[in-house]
This record gives C-alpha cells, sequence and structure tokens, in this order.
C-alpha cells in the first residue's frame, strides 16, 4: 500500500518555487530518505507532510486519504524535528507522555506507555531528567520516543543526525535502521548527506531546486545517475563532457565514471596523463590525472604503491564502469 | 467535535483569522485611544482661541502655529532643545564607563551587581528622585554643608553667581535643573550601551591591538563605532525624556519655562488649548526627526 | 567582549562613580524619614525620630491616595497584560503586512514624550466630553504599560522556537492545548516580569496622570503636591521613603524571574 502520495504539488513562496510540480509515491514499511542540498525543497516536502505547510496546488494522500484539509494534529505522522524541539519545561517523561495527554489518556496509562517508549530507545532511568540535562545523543533519542509512542504510521525525521558528531551519528544509523526494521513504520527522512543516505534508506528522491531529479534504490541512485547533478551530489563522480566520452568508446553524451572505478596503470590503458595532485584520506588515496584538457580523479587503496606528483601513468576501467547519462 | 478543536482547525485552514484574532483587541485599544487622541490634539493645534472671549474658534487655521515663532515662545523651544542636547551629552559620557566596566570587566556576581544596580535608580519613583534632589540642593541642604565643610563656601558662591545659569541656590538655577535632569534620565543611557558593547567581540580589540593599534586608537576606531548605535538608542530615550518633562524644571529650576510647562500652563491656568497643542507637537516634531536620523544609523537593533 | 587582564584605574573610579552618582540620592531619602527638623530640609538632621511614621499611618489622604494608585496600576497592569501578549504573539508568530508598524505602535507611547500622551488624551476626552475618573487614569495608563508586558513577552516569544509549536501540533495537540501546556509555561514567567514592571511603572506614573485625573490624587500626584507647595514634610519624607521600598520589590521580583534568560526584564522601560 502506498504511505504518502504527492500528486503535482507545488508550493510557492512568492517567486520562489520551492517545491516545484512534485509527483512521488512512498511504499508503506519503506526507509525512504530526501536527499538534496539545502533549498532544494527536500524540508518543504517533509513539512507538507506533516501539515505545518499547505501546497499552492496539487493534492497529498497519506495511506489512500486526501490530507488537503486536515491540519497537523489529525495526522497520522509524527516527526523528529531537527533541533528535536522538546519541551525545555517538562521532564523527560511528560515529553514522552504529551501526545498521549493531549488525546486524553489517564495518567498511569500514558506513563506506562512512556517507559515503555523509553526502554526502547535505551533511555530507561532518564524519566525524570529535564531536557536541559541531557546530551545531543540522549535528546534525539527522547524526540524519537516522544514521535513513536503515539504510533504514527509514518513518521517524518527532519535531518535527524545532523546535530551529532561522527561517531555517534553512525552508531544512530544503525540503530535508526534496526528500529524501522523491527516495528514496520514507513520512515520518511530528509538528508544532506548522501553517505546518510545511502546506507540507511531503501528508496532515495534526490531533490533539486525543487524537482526531484531522480527516485530509485540507493544502488540505482549510485550506480546509474541521470543527470550530471545526480551523478556529483550522490559520491563523487568524474563527470565527462560528450566529447571524451565518445572519444574513450562511448557514445556522445556526458557520463559518469566513479573515482573507485578507474585504475592506475604503468601501460598504456584507456587514457594517460600526469598526476596533478594526490590526497591521503586515510584509507584510500585520491589522485587527480591531468588527461588533455580534463582532469580524472583515481581512488586507490593507500596500501597501494605510492604515485608522486608530475608521474605519467595510465589509466583504465571496466567499460561498463563509464556510465552514459539520459540528462544533461 | 468540541469548539476548541472546530476553531483551532480553522485556525489552520485560515492562518490570517488566528492573525487577526491576535490583532483586533490591542489594534483596537491603541488605534482608537492613542491614536484618536494624537490625531484630536494634532487637530486642536489648528484651532486657535478668541482673543476677547478666551473661547476656542473650531475653525482651521495657522495662526497658533504662527505664535509659536513669538520670541516668548520660541526662546522656550530653543531653550529646551539645548537642555535636551546638553542632558544627553552629559548622561552619555557617565553612562558610557558603567557600561563599558559592565560590558567587558564585570563577571559572575559583580555583573549582577552591576545590573541591579543600574535597574533600582532605573525603575525607582521619578518623583523620589526628583525629591532627593530638592533636599540636596537646597540651601540649608548637603551640598551647602559639604562645601562649608571643606571650606569651599566661596566656590559654591562664585558658580551660583555666573550670569545665566547660577542663582540664588542650585535648586533655583539651570544647573540644578541639569543635574537632576541628568540623574533621572541617565540610567536609561546605560542599559543600551552596554548590550551593543556585549555584542563586540573580544577578538575585534585583540586584532585592533594585533595590527599596531594603541588603546586609545582602538577606542576611537573600533569601540567607539560599534557601540554608536546602542549611544544613539539611549539617547532617543534622554532626549525625548527631557524634551516633554514639565515636572523637573517646576520644582527645581527658574522661573523661566522649558515646553513641558508652557503646555501644562497653555491648557490649565491660560486655557489656550490650541496653544498648549501646538507646542506640544513640536517636542513630537523634533523626535521624528531625531528617530528618523537615529534610524539611518541603525539604532533599533540596539533597542 | 569580555576580558580578563583587571580594568585600568580610571575605569573603574568613573563606573564605581557613576554608580555612587545614581544611589547617594535614593539613601539620602531613607536618613530624612526620620529627622526631627519640620520646616526645612537641613542637613544634617538635628535629631532622628521615628515619631512621623505614626503620623503618616493616621493620614487619610496619603491613605486614599495609595489606594487609588493601587487600584489604578492593577487595573491597568492586567488589560496592559491582555494586550501585550496579544501583540507580542502576534508580531512574534507570524510576518504579515504591517508588522513593523504595529511594533512601533506599541512603542510610541513611550518613546514620545509623557506631555505629549497626556495631553492628546486630555484633548480627546474633552472632544468626546467624557468626565475624568479613574476610567480615565486607567487609559492612559494602560496605554503605556502595554509596551512593557510586550518587550518581556516578544523576547521570550522569540526564544520559544517555531518548532515548539509545531512539535506540540504534532503530536497530536490543537491551539488551545498548545497554548496551555506549551506557550503559557514557558512564557509564564516574563509575563509576570512583565506585569511587575508594568505595575510599578503605573504606580509611579505622574506626567501623564496630571492630565487625565482631574480631582483625583495618586500617591503620586498626591508627592506632587506636597513637592509643590509643601503641607508637612516630614510626612512627605516617609511617603518617600514608604515608595522607594514599594518600588524595589516587583524589580527585583521581575530581575528575579528572567535572570536565566538571554533578556532580562526592566531592560526598557
Amino acid at each position: 500500500m502506498t504511505a504518502v502520495e504527492f500528486t503535482h504539488v507545488s508550493r510557492h513562496f512568492g517567486s520562489v518555487r520551492a517545491v516545484d510540480d512534485v509527483s512521488l509515491t512512498i511504499a508503506e514499511g519503506s526507509f525512504f530518505a530526501m536527499l538534496g542540498p539545502s533549498g532544494s525543497g527536500k524540508t518543504t516536502c517533509l513539512r507538507l507532510i506533516s501539515g505545518f505547510d499547505r501546497p499552492t496546488s496539487g493534492h497529498i494522500a497519506i495511506f489512500g486519504e486526501p490530507v488537503d484539509d486536515t491540519p497537523p494534529n489529525r495526522r497520522a505522522v509524527n516527526t523528529v524535528f531537527q533541533d528535536y524541539a522538546l519541551f525545555p519545561h517538562m521532564n523527560v517523561r511528560d515529553n514522552v507522555a504529551y501526545g498521549l495527554m493531549v488525546k486524553g489518556q489517564s495518567k498511569p496509562q500514558r506513563y506506562a506507555a512512556a517507559e515503555e517508549m523509553l526502554a526502547l530507545v535505551k533511555l530507561d532511568g532518564y524519566a525524570n531528567r529535564k531536557p536541559g540535562q541531557l546530551s545531543g545523543g540522549q535528546r534525539q533519542r527522547v524526540a524519537l520516543a516522544r514521535a513513536l509512542v503515539n504510533r504514527p504510521r509514518v513518521l517524518l525525521l527532519d535531518e535527524p543526525l545532523g546535530a551529532l558528531d561522527l561517531k555517534l551519528r553512525e552508531d544512530m544509523q544503525t540503530e535508526l535502521k534496526n528500529l524501522q526494521q523491527s516495528l514496520g513504520i514507513t520512515f520518511v527522512f530528509v538528508t544532506h548527506d548522501q553517505g546518510e543516505a545511502l546506507s540507511m534508506a531503501d528508496r532515495v528522491a534526490v531533490f533539486n531546486d525543487g524537482k526531484i531529479v531522480q527516485v530509485g534504490t540507493p544502488h540505482d541512485i549510485y550506480e546509474q545517475p541521470r543527470t550530471r547533478f545526480v551523478a556529483d551530489f550522490v559520491g563523487s563522480s568524474n563527470i565527462l563532457p560528450p566529447r571524451l566520452t565518445q572519444s574513450l568508446g562511448g557514445p556522445a553524451k556526458w557520463a559518469s565514471l566513479r573515482p573507485e572505478a578507474v585504475c592506475l596503470t604503468d601501460g598504456p590503458g584507456k587514457a594517460r596523463g600526469i598526476i596533478e595532485q594526490v590526497r591521503y584520506l586515510g584509507a584510500t588515496n585520491h589522485i587527480t590525472v591531468r588527461v588533455g584538457d580534463q582532469t580524472l580523479t583515481a581512488a586507490q587503496s593507500a596500501t597501494k604503491k605510492l604515485h608522486a606528483v608530475g608521474d605519467q601513468v595510465g589509466l583504465s576501467w571496466a567499460d561498463m564502469a563509464l556510465h552514459p547519462m539520459d540528462e544533461a | 467535535m468540541s469548539i476548541a478543536a472546530t476553531l483551532s482547525d480553522r485556525f489552520w485552514r485560515q492562518p490570517r483569522l488566528l492573525l487577526a484574532l491576535l490583532l483586533v483587541p490591542p489594534l483596537l485599544w491603541l488605534g482608537v485611544i492613542y491614536i484618536g487622541s494624537l490625531l484630536a490634539l494634532l487637530l486642536q493645534s489648528f484651532f486657535s482661541i478668541d482673543e476677547f472671549s478666551g473661547l476656542i474658534k473650531y475653525q482651521l487655521t495657522l495662526k497658533t502655529y504662527g505664535e509659536l515663532f513669538r520670541p516668548s515662545n520660541y526662546d522656550i523651544i530653543i531653550r529646551t532643545t539645548v537642555m535636551a542636547a546638553l542632558v544627553t551629552l552629559a548622561s552619555i559620557a557617565i553612562a558610557f564607563p558603567i557600561a563599558y566596566y559592565a560590558a567587558r570587566y564585570a563577571k559572575g556576581r559583580m555583573k549582577v551587581l552591576f545590573y541591579v544596580g543600574v535597574m533600582l535608580p532605573l525603575w525607582s519613583s521619578y518623583l523620589v528622585k526628583v525629591y532627593a534632589w530638592k533636599l540636596i540642593l537646597a540651601k540649608e541642604g548637603i551640598i551647602t554643608w559639604a562645601m562649608t565643610g571643606l571650606h569651599l563656601q566661596w566656590l559654591l558662591d562664585a558658580v551660583l553667581a555666573l550670569p545665566v545659569i547660577g542663582g540664588n541656590s542650585l535648586s533655583v538655577s539651570y544647573i540644578g535643573t541639569f543635574i537632576v535632569f541628568v540623574y533621572v534620565w541617565m540610567p536609561f543611557m546605560i542599559l543600551p550601551i552596554q548590550a551593543s558593547l556585549e555584542r563586540v567581540p573580544a577578538t575585534l580589540i585583540e586584532a585592533s591591538g594585533d595590527l599596531g593599534a594603541e588603546p586609545g586608537q582602538t577606542f576611537r576606531h573600533v569601540v567607539f563605532p560599534l557601540a554608536l548605535p546602542g549611544i544613539v538608542a539611549g539617547s532617543i530615550f534622554t532626549f525625548s525624556l527631557t524634551l516633554g518633562d514639565y515636572i523637573i524644571p517646576q520644582i527645581i529650576g527658574s522661573s523661566r519655562l522649558f515646553i513641558g510647562q508652557a503646555v501644562y500652563a497653555q491648557q490649565g491656568t491660560a486655557g489656550n488649548v490650541p496653544l498648549a497643542a501646538a507646542f506640544a507637537v513640536v517636542p513630537v516634531l523634533i523626535m521624528c526627526l531625531y528617530l528618523w536620523g537615529a534610524r539611518r544609523m541603525g539604532a533599533f537593533d540596539a533597542l | 567582549m569580555r576580558s580578563d587582564a583587571p580594568a585600568p584605574l580610571s575605569l573603574r573610579l568613573a563606573a564605581t562613580g557613576g554608580l555612587l552618582f545614581l544611589h547617594l540620592p535614593i539613601l539620602l531619602i531613607f536618613l530624612y524619614a526620620f529627622t526631627t527638623e519640620e520646616r526645612s530640609y537641613q542637613f544634617p538632621p538635628p535629631g532622628l525620630t521615628l515619631q512621623w511614621f505614626a503620623v503618616t499611618w493616621n493620614r487619610p489622604d496619603v491613605w486614599q491616595a495609595l489606594g487609588l494608585s493601587v487600584k489604578v496600576a492593577t487595573v491597568s497592569t492586567v488589560l496592559a497584560l491582555i494586550l501585550g501578549t496579544l501583540t507580542a504573539a502576534a508580531v512574534s508568530r507570524a510576518r504579515f503586512f504591517g508588522r513593523e508598524t504595529v511594533s512601533l505602535l506599541v512603542i510610541l507611547p513611550i518613546a514620545l514624550p509623557g506631555i505629549v500622551t497626556g495631553i492628546a488624551l486630555r484633548s480627546a476626552f474633552n472632544l468626546a466630553d467624557i468626565p475624568y475618573s479613574t476610567l480615565t487614569i486607567i487609559l492612559g495608563h494602560a496605554t503605556f504599560c502595554i509596551v512593557v508586558v510586550y518587550n518581556n513577552a516578544v523576547a521570550r516569544f522569540r526564544r520559544l522556537s517555531g518548532g515548539m509549536i509545531e512539535a506540540s501540533y504534532d503530536l497530536g495537540a490543537n491551539a488551545f492545548q498548545t497554548f496551555r501546556h506549551v506557550i503559557l509555561p514557558n512564557i509564564g514567567t516574563a509575563l509576570m516580569a512583565g506585569g511587575m514592571l508594568a505595575f510599578a511603572l503605573s504606580f509611579d506614573e505622574v506626567i501623564v496622570t496630571t492630565f487625565t485625573a482631574g480631582q483625583q490624587q495618586t500617591l503620586p500626584i498626591w508627592m506632587l503636591e506636597e513637592l509643590v507647595r509643601p503641607r508637612q514634610r516630614p510626612v512627605t519624607n516617609v511617603v518617600a521613603m514608604v515608595v522607594v521600598l514599594a518600588t524595589f520589590l516587583p524589580i527585583l521580583g521581575a530581575y528575579y524571574l528572567t535572570r536565566d534568560g538571554a533578556e532580562t526584564a526592566g531592560g526598557g522601560k
């Protein structure tokens, strides 16, 4: 079943088309990522689902029901906010029980549910703390519990890991993924971090300029970017102009070539060039090679032979790694 | 569905409805009572008084405004404006070190002490403050006592003997009026300056020193320009409040009038409401000019 | 612009001197309340006595003026709380045409000299044939007290991140539940501080009041009469001291309520 459906949805702010004629379906039970740079319309789309914003035109349905006239408090969705938006004057227990309280549940009932939910996010024992006494990671968990306790049919997450430091972010990615699988709730999350989108989601929509440029599995998006924008934004890629693609034996189209698919050889390879720059990234080296008036970047395991700037090298790759794109 | 829930849904569908409900009561109040009154005042100032009967002639005329330019009335306007400007300058001079110290050096308990130390006099009863100075400046008061004790009686006499600003005692001289104005309105200058100074990052001062500026140069080229919006914001208060005050010069000062006293006298004993209204428009015009200038200097960001 | 270095001596002297200039005159009031001198402002007081406290206690005119002042300040504060909170909510929650004008309109009654507000109200009462009464005093006071509540509330509304209100809706609360459970607890102390300051402002106001009071006497008007035409100076001394003590309480209370915030009450009188 379709959890969320956008039909030609636009949201304009004056002359700015924040969301421009977007049609989209999000399947029930999926972990859906909206990926794009800031200002690309992904956050506005999320706010349209939660109801904080209303479309200028087009329609949105949640589980088949049109929500064009449904205010946020009547929608079967809950949100984990980017800054968590915990209520500072309530302790953790009351924060988590808030949704049940306004629905009129009795105190013992809602507190029991809150405790249960806090256990789920591994925060048992924190119920009496105020949000101000928690770390960023703990606040994030409270925000999660506060949303999930309402048993939403769709959980919206706005840059959920943006405020956390690197290590915590990685732990949280795994945890969110596990949580989604065990609860079976549809998760829709917004991020500008392509690594996050690829590793957590099972479907990704890439946004640019208020439009969706590509929707697909992480694998599709990465391996078969449809446009230069996707190729460049999702993982770094070598973007080849049509002339070069053709000279390398492909069609006269723009093409993407992932750095990790490029090998340095001492032999002639598919192209030859001079090393301009070597960047050490720990596990890999990124080596920029000038080929004619272009540069190509190759990612090479750092354990391999060290090349120096100025070396003449050959570049080779498997034929299928060169991916011509349908659109510019 | 309950009424609250229905209404809440409507607020979401028509956000303007909620906004209108919020704004209507205050706008009605301020619009009708306050703006209405200001318009009534403006209207009155275009009426005139019949010189024989003393009754108000309800015909629009500029005659009353013309009267403002009679030497005796014109003097009042100039005197008040000059006083307001001097009070403002003196307030800046006294307030700046306090604000600067509080913003740059005071920490923890000291900071609280400074804050409360400014707040209490700022909010203390206006009349009590004026009254305190009546006690201080009186001929038999503490100043005379202190000066006599220090054998400086001759200095006080010399100051009081000065033309224009002197007088029989400090409490009936311009000096007295000036001191009390500064005392009562100066606290309004401290907090805006402090607020603008708090926003100056310490690194800016270090950077200026690093680039070779002497402390004096740093102050003149970095600190002062950045504090200027706060100074202008504070001066709006000191200037406006001095312009419109009629009680301080009435209680402490010579018999020469200030705008506020003229307004009070014209509408009261003289019964010339149109002239009082015209007089009252003067500080409004001066303040509008002042605010316009202040706005161009970005002073409102510091309020 | 914090510095850990000690302040230069000249600056310390200037700052301390400035603060002493602000406080010493008020301290003097406390001394004069006990003086035995009746006719002049003689310093040092020839003797000290407590008798004037008893005399003042038995003065019906003082009690009457005090009663009127408390009544006016209470009603004005309630009105200002309602109107100021509504305006602050509207201005901080939404961007709308004329938003700047509304905030200017609220500030105008204290930005313009008090005498202008005073005579403007008087002109209006005259033109509309409204007789002077407690109500006319309240109309004036509430008008300039709105800004005090507004200033406190608007700062707190801004700090109350939009996210928090959205979170409440998101969790199923309607507008009224959100106000009761999220907005009110978060702006409560700011409103209380604003209310205290509004009360202090109204309790002390004299310039506008002289134009709107007619023959009635609030406590400041009673004091003004005594200043212009002294009848019994020692009673004035005692009243002055009591007024100082009485205004310190709401100021300190307002400070205490808002001291944790980025904005502290009373910054904009």
